[in-house]
């Protein structure tokens, strides 16, 4: 059963040239899309470290988005097809860990694609919604990530 | 060190106070914030005008601010402008960051509450990535005073001739044995109908003779390697055959060469020349190429006429590929366009029935040094056709083809009515979508070739065929069209078709890209940095583009975007320097392992291998910053600044924190 009341969160990453450009034409625009999006800007898509999308996830997101340059447009070149492959190899990591792999999505999106970029969007919320929610917060009142001692210890 | 962060909330009028509740905002920032370093938090109508800008330069110097948050617009937008401002207070520029709450808030939500719960998140990411944010200073290069300017077509002329008159040297590389490019095949250029060759030839000499032009032909850029300002470039200087000292272009090679052959590039394959050939007789330089394909020496072994009657010894059939090296400081590429293939539009014919011409062919029918001296005829070589029918749209505005228009095609259309009507008499019909005739005095052309008596019919053509169904049609070529004026289908019998085809990127264009880094669009022109107010820029700092590898477009505009590039050019070279955004990636030797899993992922060769430490290296030249590597190093060697892992990391928790109180 699905929860009406659920309003997933979603983290979105963007390439610097493509996708967020999309994302601001969209805006430009004015077209409309679900708010549960909250957006961060990499110069690439293959700047996406797959710890990125594990650390959101911890943190509260109910999804991630991925968003780079369509293949064969990146702006350096190839990194997308980087981003591509790690995507790819993540979505079975996801499945090991006993996350659904459709929690993490890939969305080619050029910068004249505010309105596919709009589209996937909320597209993507609605799939979040019937997946429902994560439930990998932590559960602690104190807004506290790891803090540097256990950093520390982990490194040692 | 506790930093001292200051939040701006802007309105931006009513775009983004109209839907964002930014007081609440900029109250909950101070309030909930505070423990992350934020001291102040305004809002202010415009924080971009000099009023808001000079706001936060008073409070970085009065409140000794360390960070600053802008919450407005896209940084694509004003993150210069705040960054100026931050500089001008003494503060580092690269501790500002953007929170965009108009084109990813307020202009793409409507319920209030909703966005300004995600304004705060994203005020919360953007205050909680500041922390991380590192002082940076911007990277300086110095510009080498030489450019590269790869086609030597018009636009690539243009742009050689600004700049070598400007003082400083071009290498003008074009793969042809002659530059001149589609130009240099025309007859008569459309809206004036001046000769081509008289207006291009003068062009090509000047840039053939100018002191400052290194000009190759017969060569292709084979590799660049480097970055704006400092680029290394090897060019493949393909073997002529002839020496290019001892030649003098008399021609007489040419003249004794007993082995004719179909010239498919300059001739469009209705003309022949020989296997050792200039490609028609203005060509610049002047040295003819040896076609080793068809030339019988190479085939057979002997022959060598061309040698034996060769009053300077030019002719040297040992020579091989050179390979040259050039340094440039910017790069040109005005490598231009290939005709659309008529032979994919089946129905039109081309390549069955004889007497159906492209528009490539039809300039050298026309034109007098052509191979019929500009005598329009038909595929037989002497019949005058009594009617022609001229079909637009070729290959363009064509859902099976190309989406696009090809701009020049309804002027070149109207440009071969004239000169049938001229020279032949015949009837003419022209077949088209719509008319499209902007630009200056176009439209003036039109209504001249449409009082010379040129009949037009409006309409998609569906057919060109030699089946005939009465007998006014025998022998003749039927061009079966709707005629949407008339609301009807029409059956015209004609001698002659020939049809206006579009442009095309060149075969190799990606390819052509890749090697300079450059991308292009999904219809293969090179992508321009901005399409409106950066049509000659593009997305790597150095490389610029003009002519047709932009896009679709005629003469003047060509001209002028050849100009316009060298502009630009020029305006690098006089900075002598220029500063590049600090966006790198470094590494740690003492964390670097060797696994040498990033060494294969840099398209840009920046990441080398030091054998002797065993430990990876980075360029910081030729590195762009994309961070690729940065995610790839699995011990975590790899920094990159200006988005490092501790960057976004902190703005992912920062973003989430919401999340995080309200369980």
């Amino acid at each position: 059963m699905t929860d009406t009341t659920f309003e997933p969160t979603i983290i979105g990453f963007t390439c610097n040239w493509c996708s967020y450009r999309a994302a601001d034409l969209a805006g430009t625009a004015r077209m409309k899309y679900a708010p549960n999006v909250r957006l961060i800007r990499l110069m690439c898509s293959g700047r996406l470290d797959p710890t990125f999308v594990l650390r959101a996830l911890s943190q509260g997101a109910d999804g991630v988005m991925i968003t780079g340059c369509h293949p064969g447009e990146c702006h350096y070149i190839e990194q997308n097809y980087k981003a591509l492959r790690r995507y790819l190899l993540l979505k079975r990591v996801l499945k090991g860990m006993g996350i659904e792999p459709e929690r993490v999505k890939l969305v080619w999106a050029s910068a004249a694609e505010g309105a596919k970029f709009a589209a996937e969007t909320t597209a993507f919320v609605e799939e979040i919604r019937k997946l429902g929610p994560l439930h990998w917060r932590k559960k602690s009142d104190q807004f506290s990530v790891i803090s540097e001692a256990e950093q520390k210890e982990v490194a040692a | 060190m506790t930093e001292r962060i200051g939040v701006y909330v802007c309105h931006c009028g009513s775009n983004i106070a109209g839907v964002v509740d930014v007081v609440d905002v900029a109250n909950w920032a101070a309030e909930k914030l505070g423990r992350q370093g934020v001291v102040i938090a305004r809002e202010y109508k415009f924080m971009c005008s000099s009023l808001g800008q000079e706001l936060i330069e008073k409070d970085i110097k009065e409140l000794r601010l360390t960070r600053i948050v802008v919450a407005a617009c896209s940084p694509h937008l004003h993150e210069k402008t705040f960054r100026i401002a931050a500089k001008n207070a003494g503060l580092n520029p690269y501790l500002v960051e953007l929170a965009s709450i108009r084109e990813q808030v307020s202009w793409v939500h409507t319920d209030k509450t909703v966005a300004t719960q995600k304004a705060k998140a994203v005020v919360s990411g953007a205050v909680s990535r500041v922390i991380e944010n590192q002082a940076l200073d911007e990277l300086k290069v110095p510009i080498n005073p030489n450019t590269l300017v790869v086609g030597g077509g018009i636009a690539g002329i243009q742009a050689a001739l600004e700049i070598a008159n400007a003082g400083f040297h071009v290498y003008l590389v074009e793969r042809e044995p002659s530059i001149g490019g589609h130009m240099a095949q025309f007859d008569k250029t459309f809206p004036t109908l001046d000769c081509s060759a008289c207006i291009l030839t003068p062009r090509m000499v000047e840039a053939g003779t100018h002191p400052n032009i290194t000009l190759m032909t017969w060569s292709e850029v084979e590799k660049v390697t480097g970055y704006v300002g400092s680029f290394n470039v090897t060019i493949r200087k393909k073997a002529r055959f002839v020496n290019e000292e001892l030649c003098t272009g008399c021609g007489i090679c040419e003249e004794k060469c007993p082995k004719k052959v179909i010239d498919d590039v300059y001739e469009a394959g209705l003309g022949y020349r020989k296997a050792v050939y200039t490609p028609f007789a203005q060509a610049v330089p002047k040295y003819p190429v040896m076609d080793t394909q068809n030339c019988t020496y190479f085939l057979k072994g002997t022959c060598k006429a061309c040698e034996k009657f060769c009053p300077t010894g030019a002719i040297d059939f040992n020579q091989t590929d050179q390979f040259i090296n050039v340094e440039v400081g910017n790069i040109i590429l005005a490598t231009g366009y290939d005709l659309f293939d008529a032979r994919k539009v089946s129905n039109y014919g081309y390549g069955r029935l004889p007497n159906v011409f492209t528009s490539l062919e039809f300039e050298r029918l026309s034109n007098a040094a052509g191979p019929t001296n500009g005598n329009i005829v038909l595929r037989d070589g002497k019949t005058t056709p009594q009617s022609v029918g001229i079909i637009h749209c070729v290959g363009s505005r064509d859902r099976n083809f190309n989406n696009y228009c090809s701009v020049i095609c309804c002027m070149q259309g109207l440009k071969f009515a004239h000169l049938v009507h001229e020279r032949t008499g015949a009837t003419v019909y022209n077949f088209y979508i719509d008319m499209r005739t902007a630009y200056k005095a176009y439209d003036e052309f039109y209504q001249r070739v449409l009082e010379e008596g040129t009949l037009f019919v409006r309409g998609k053509v569906a057919e060109v065929t030699d089946a005939a169904r009465h007998s006014n049609e025998k022998g003749k070529l039927i061009i079966q069209t709707e005629d949407t004026l008339a609301g009807k289908q029409r059956r015209i019998p004609v001698d002659m078709v020939i049809l206006s085809s579009g442009l095309q990127p060149r075969h190799d264009a990606k390819e052509v890209g890749k090697l300079f880094g450059i991308s292009c669009s999904t219809d293969g022109w090179f992508t321009e940095k901005h399409p409106k107010l950066d049509p000659v820029a593009t997305m790597t700092e150095g490389i610029y583009i003009a002519g047709c590898a932009q896009g679709p477009k005629d003469i003047p505009s060509s001209v002028a975007q050849g100009a316009a590039a060298s502009a630009r050019v020029l305006d690098k070279i006089l900075q002598k320097e220029v500063a590049l955004e600090p966006v790198r990636a470094s590494v740690d030797k003492e964390k670097c392992s060797g696994c040498r899993i990033c060494n294969g992922l840099c398209p840009y060769h920046a990441i080398l291998f030091l054998e002797k430490e065993q430990v990876t290296e980075i360029n910081l030249a030729l590195c762009q910053g994309c961070g690729t590597c940065v995610a790839a190093c699995p011990a975590g060697a790899i920094s990159g600044t200006g988005f490092s892992n501790e960057q976004i990391l902190a703005q992912i928790d920062g973003l989430l924190m919401e999340n995080l109180e309200m369980v």
